[in-house]
């Protein structure tokens, strides 16, 4: 991309380059190119990027190296010190950030996969040639997008709650005892379905995107090749949509590291979340509730580092596919 | 067609079948949702859970709600409407710009801006909300409007996708003929360049109307007086409130329910406007 942009345009052609070319003294294209222009117009977002972004991450990593101690003759009055890596020994010490990751690994193992495998299935069905019903299935599916997780998760801890819960009475029906849906361990499974059904849907319409932007006549040679759907499917739509499939697993895997609203909202129906429960929450808590600001910047500042190592493949794979034919 | 046709008599039925199943596993919570709101606060531990109820719970369940804290359920919806079409319009007009800049223009620093503008994409949401809130209280927003307005209007995304699309629609050629005929680069985005984008904008709008409208974390944090509320915090703080009010469940219920309809509706109509091959990246320049 970098070089892109530093070689000069000696291959353009274009009749309207050239008619600029011919009417300009120095004969490069790059002469009516204005300076300050692109300037004024990435400038809205760079101040708004620099004060809401920049800033406020800084200043988190500032805040996780002081800490409050008391200073002068004994008099009790405590200031704001610089106190080196205190913060984030203690909070990697605490056991609560260690249990939180876990948890949110344990959450994110089932999560993401299935989120993927199930929209990738989806995807590949509504493409497939004898589907029927595929608008009908494809809006249904699509259609817990349209709902906010805190509301996700309310409508799901009904479902989930003893007395109202419509899969505790279908156990009861069949003359089972019905299993504790927000238990210890079910829970793992109770969180990862909410975010499963929130968000299959719209990776499902990402990927078929994918699928319809393929050409049509590549399927056809391949059916009259011998080759049926499910060949079809496995050995020729699939490889080509991988691009869509990483973009889509990889926002997964980021939302699965900041999950908060849905075990934030559970936690009203169930004892079985604490208030530490994955890591987003353990920063909340400590920031606003236990009003330990500087704890809390140290475990943020641990979380982001862990979101960038996770993502910054990403970043690569977006740079290097989208952006080859810019101007 | 007939090809095709023939092709469906030999088919399997399995695929149609599972899409279905998905179907219904999907909108099982709203049915249940809607079932649940038609009951009064008695019925809803001891009827059958997804038989929907006919003695009046849901007139009595609609009045209990809307006389909640004097009419807060529509002061919330207003404030998600306020916050998600304020927050997205401002955010699409900024991610235009931007987008444009960097598609269309060569400058030195253009890799780092778009760097620095992306780094945003990769940083949760709940660590940027806590020191945005110590920031915005220090110069005296916090708890208004603006403290949920402003961050909304920087999305990293939708710069990534403005980017995309601009530099995939606008001609080259035709910002050229532009500037021979001597308009400066403003008009020539005013006038020129920006209708092609137009439908590539109105995506990256929805898209963030629906991810603000979703959004809890940031107005949880930013505000606190109830009447700033959105619709998001304001169910969140009915539960938190517990048993302080009797039948609260039976309201959060038919609140979520109304607050879904029209987003659900909204999907519906706006469905051909939806050009998600932008995301998909699949995008025919």
């Amino acid at each position: 991309m970098a070089s892109q942009i530093t070689e000069p345009h000696t291959t353009d052609t274009s009749p309207s380059s050239t008619l600029t070319r011919s009417r300009t003294s120095h004969g490069r294209r790059t002469s009516l190119e204005p300076r300050l222009a692109p300037w004024l117009f990435v400038a809205p977002a760079l101040l708004l990027a620099a004060g809401l972004l920049a800033a406020p991450l800084l200043y988190t990593l500032w805040l996780s190296f002081q800490g409050r101690r008391v200073t002068g003759s004994g008099l009790g009055v405590s200031s704001q010190v610089f106190v080196g890596v205190e913060n984030y020994a203690r909070t990697l010490a605490s056991g609560a950030l260690l249990g939180g990751i876990g948890r949110m690994l344990v959450y994110a193992l089932i999560a993401v996969p299935v989120t993927m495998l199930l929209a990738l299935l989806f995807a590949l069905l509504l493409d497939h040639a004898s589907t029927r019903f595929g608008r009908f299935s494809r809006i249904s599916i699509f259609v817990p997008y349209a709902v906010p997780g805190v509301i996700a998760a309310l409508m799901w801890g009904f479902m989930y709650l003893p007395g109202v819960s419509p899969i505790r009475a279908a156990f009861i029906a069949l003359g089972m005892s019905p299993p504790d849906l927000m238990g210890q361990g079910s829970i793992f499974f109770a969180i990862a379905n909410i975010t499963i059904w929130g968000t299959v849907g719209f990776n499902m319409v990402i990927l078929y995107t994918s699928l319809r932007g393929l050409p049509a006549e590549l399927f056809e040679a391949a059916r009259i090749d011998g080759c049926n759907e499910r060949q079809l499917a496995l050995r020729i739509k699939l490889p080509l949509i991988v691009p869509g499939i990483i973009l889509t697993g990889l926002f997964a895997i980021i939302g699965a590291l900041q999950v908060f609203s849905e075990p934030n909202t559970i936690m009203t129906l169930t004892n079985s979340i604490g208030s530490d429960w994955v890591p987003m929450m353990l920063v909340y808590r400590d920031a606003f509730v236990t009003n330990d600001l500087y704890g809390a910047s140290a475990t943020a500042v641990v979380i982001t580092l862990i979101t960038l190592v996770a993502s910054l493949g990403m970043l690569k794979i977006l740079q290097k596919r989208a952006f080859g034919e810019d101007s | 067609m007939s090809t095709v046709e023939a092709r469906r008599r030999r088919a399997p039925v399995w695929p149609t079948l599972v899409l279905l199943v998905g179907a219904v596993y999907c909108l099982i919570p709203v049915y249940w949702l809607v079932a649940a709101s038609t009951k009064s606060a008695g019925e809803l531990y001891t009827t059958f859970t997804l038989a929907p109820s006919f003695t009046g719970g849901l007139a009595e369940n609609f009045t209990g709600l809307m006389a909640f804290n004097d009419g807060a359920f529509l002061r919330w919806s207003l404030n998600s409407v306020i916050f998600s079409g304020g927050g997205a319009l401002l955010g699409t007009l900024v991610a235009a710009g931007a987008g444009y800049g960097l598609a269309k223009y060569r400058f030195r620093g253009k890799t780092l801006v778009f760097n620095f503008l992306l780094i945003g994409v990769l940083i949760p949401g709940v660590i940027l909300a806590i020191p945005q809130y110590l920031l915005l209280s220090r110069i005296g927003i916090a708890g208004t409007y603006w403290s949920v307005l402003l961050p909304c209007m920087i999305s990293p995304f939708s710069i990534y996708l403005a980017r995309i699309y601009a530099s995939a629609v606008v001609p080259k050629e035709l910002l050229e003929a532009g500037r021979l005929d001597g308009a400066n680069e403003w008009r020539i985005f005013r006038s020129i360049a920006i209708f092609p984008m137009v439908p590539g904008l109105i995506t990256v709008f929805l898209l963030q109307f629906v991810g603000i409208w979703n959004n809890f974390l940031l107005p949880y944090i930013m505000l606190s007086r109830t009447e700033t509320y959105p619709l998001t915090v304001g169910f969140f703080s009915m539960m938190n409130q517990g048993t302080d009010q009797p039948n609260v469940y039976n309201l959060v219920i038919i609140g979520c329910l109304l607050a879904i309809i029209p987003l659900i509706l909204l999907f519906l109509f706006l469905q051909r406007y939806w050009r998600l091959d932008l995301v998909s990246g699949s995008l025919k320049g």
